[in-house]
């Protein structure tokens, strides 16, 4: 093969070199970058924390809003720990969120990796509080109720349900979390007194269900079938619904779609 | 060739001779760029760890500089970001706040005037580890374990970016050992100290400067910033004798090609960190910082079109 331009063909070569040195450490460093930020999903971000992959890619680990925690609580981690390195997080057993009003550590996030669309702290969901029946104070029968005392959102957050016992005239109040009001401060973690805590913040990720959208709850007053055996209360408007509009999920039982 | 001035081999070794009886007074002032740098990089990290930890404040409720080198905000008001960072998190298809894009413009601003790798010597702590690594090598006949062409950093640059598009992620922020070291010296340094030994070994035992000078893509980020820069080290030919002791200190010997150097009258390339070791230590006066603007080009005319025999 001649040679018509050495220095031109140095150049290509040299430059394929670089370009396979470059892909097989590329290959290598995607596995690292997979492995770091897959291989914690137990992190608990603070307020206003964006989903976790867009939390991923948009925390620049400044580790302001660690500055501006005003309660130690949130923290930077380190190189080689349980969390995501250089990302902040909590744990709630040793410090929870206080749900400053003014939401601090939002307001220093300086790439939005915690959304400035967060206004109302009461509206951030930082995990999921969740109780291990077995082992709560409550659910054994003792008057101990002190997460629902504690939890800054009582009544919403967390409900005492009354239940009998047995033949007993004493009821049994259980703690029942409702995951449309916790925010998952996690001051109910800090407070409870069992050696290890029974009830635990953990992302909504692990924890959280989904029933699926062709369920249909016909006894709830929202259910669009109970709206559908309701025509006087249907719409918005006021307005029956229409004869040949019908909920979906019924259309092929009445149907003879079968 | 034969246009440039020869240079007599007495007079480089007059040269070295010179800059070996230095004592006392003009010896230490041989060291008064690194120990200002070290006060630089160590006094920042300072200001960082005092706010974060003994609540510095600048007045009453104004934290003095909170976060740390990746992004910073200053009395409160002054944001800064790593430009290279929010780079990558662009990549990684994140639509940042205008804070950081503020903080990135004033950061990268400033170094394209003083000199981008001015961050390299001035402000990184992992330079403190490869200076020692590098001088304790001077010191030990240490040979090269393999070679590395110093462009890899550029592939490295080029490789960081591209795996923050592909994996989402800022792809050098999550393995970068600088981050692991400034951010573990001001909130917890976890294992991080591993990444700065692995450094130091590496620089020590397998390649000079291999870290700095060869791999860093933070280091070939502000390379590339660095060619505008107005603070260069100016080069005077007639007082040089061609002793090359810069060149034996310099952490980038390239940059100092003395011919090179002839033509232009400073130092031109990116990879220059004006750490100043070589104005230093030139026993003949003959690099010293200078602004640019006011960097005559020698008078010298280019070499080529002059002599017509």
């Amino acid at each position: 093969m001649s040679v018509k331009n050495p220095a031109r063909r140095d150049f290509l070569v040299k430059a394929a070199q670089g370009t396979a040195v470059a892909a097989c450490g590329g290959l290598l460093w995607d596995y690292l970058l997979r492995q770091e930020v897959r291989a914690h999903p137990y992190a608990l971000r603070p307020p206003g924390a964006l989903a976790e992959g867009d939390f991923h890619a948009a925390c620049i680990k400044c580790g302001q809003c660690v500055n501006a925690c005003p309660y130690d609580t949130l923290k930077l981690a380190g190189a080689g720990g349980d969390m995501p390195i250089g990302t902040p997080y909590f744990t709630p057993r040793e410090i929870p969120c206080y749900l400053c009003p003014d939401i601090p550590c939002m307001k220093a996030c300086p790439t939005g990796a915690l959304s400035p669309e967060l206004e109302d702290i009461n509206a951030s969901r930082m995990g999921l509080a969740v109780i291990d029946l077995e082992n709560c104070l409550s659910w054994k029968g003792l008057r101990c109720e002190i997460c629902h005392r504690e939890c800054p959102l009582k009544g919403r957050a967390i409900v005492l349900e009354a239940h009998p016992r047995g033949i007993s005239k004493h009821a049994m109040f259980f703690p029942i979390v409702h995951s449309d009001a916790c925010t998952g401060c996690g001051i109910c973690e800090k407070a409870c007194p069992t050696t290890e805590a029974a009830i635990r913040i953990l992302p909504h990720k692990l924890v959280q269900g989904k029933i699926g959208d062709h369920y249909r709850l016909g006894w709830t007053e929202k259910s669009e079938i109970t709206q559908d055996f309701k025509p006087g209360a249907a719409t918005e408007s006021g307005a029956p619904l229409k004869p040949g509009k019908k909920a979906p999920g019924v259309d092929y039982l009445n149907e003879g779609g079968l | 060739m034969s246009e440039l001035p020869q240079h007599s081999r007495s007079a480089a070794e007059a040269s070295i001779a010179k800059l070996h009886a230095r004592t006392g007074m003009s010896r230490l002032l041989g060291w008064r760029h690194l120990v200002l740098r070290r006060l630089s990089q160590f006094g920042i990290l300072l200001l960082f760890f005092g706010t974060a930890h003994w609540g510095w404040q600048a007045t009453k409720g104004v934290p003095l500089l909170t976060g740390n080198l990746s992004s910073s905000e200053f009395l409160g008001l002054i944001p800064m970001a790593d430009p290279f960072a929010v780079l990558q998190i662009f990549f990684a298809g994140h639509i940042l706040k205008t804070e950081s894009l503020i903080g990135a413009a004033l950061v990268l601003g400033f170094y394209a005037l003083v000199g981008g790798r001015v961050f390299c010597a001035w402000v990184c702590p992992v330079n403190a580890v490869t200076d020692l690594a590098g001088w304790m090598r001077q010191r030990l006949p240490i040979p090269t374990l393999f070679p590395l062409n110093r462009n890899m950093r550029y592939f490295v640059l080029a490789t960081a970016l591209i795996l923050s598009v592909v994996s989402g992620v800022a792809a050098f922020e999550w393995v970068s050992p600088i981050g692991m070291t400034h951010r573990g010296i001001i909130f917890g340094m976890g294992m991080g100290f591993l990444a700065l030994i692995a450094i130091f070994l590496f620089d020590l035992l397998i390649l000079k400067n291999g870290w700095c000078g060869h791999l860093c893509p933070m280091g070939a980020f502000w390379s590339m910033v660095g060619k505008t820069a107005q603070i260069r080290v100016r080069f005077d030919k007639d007082t040089c004798t061609h002793c090359g002791e810069c060149a034996r200190v310099c952490p980038e010997p390239q940059v100092l090609n003395l011919k090179k150097l002839e033509q232009t009258g400073c130092v031109i390339p990116g990879e220059c960190s004006n750490c100043g070791r070589c104005t230093d230590l030139c026993p003949e006066d003959s690099l010293r910082f200078a602004l640019r603007p006011l960097i005559h080009r020698p008078a010298v005319p280019k070499v080529r079109a002059t002599s017509p025999e």
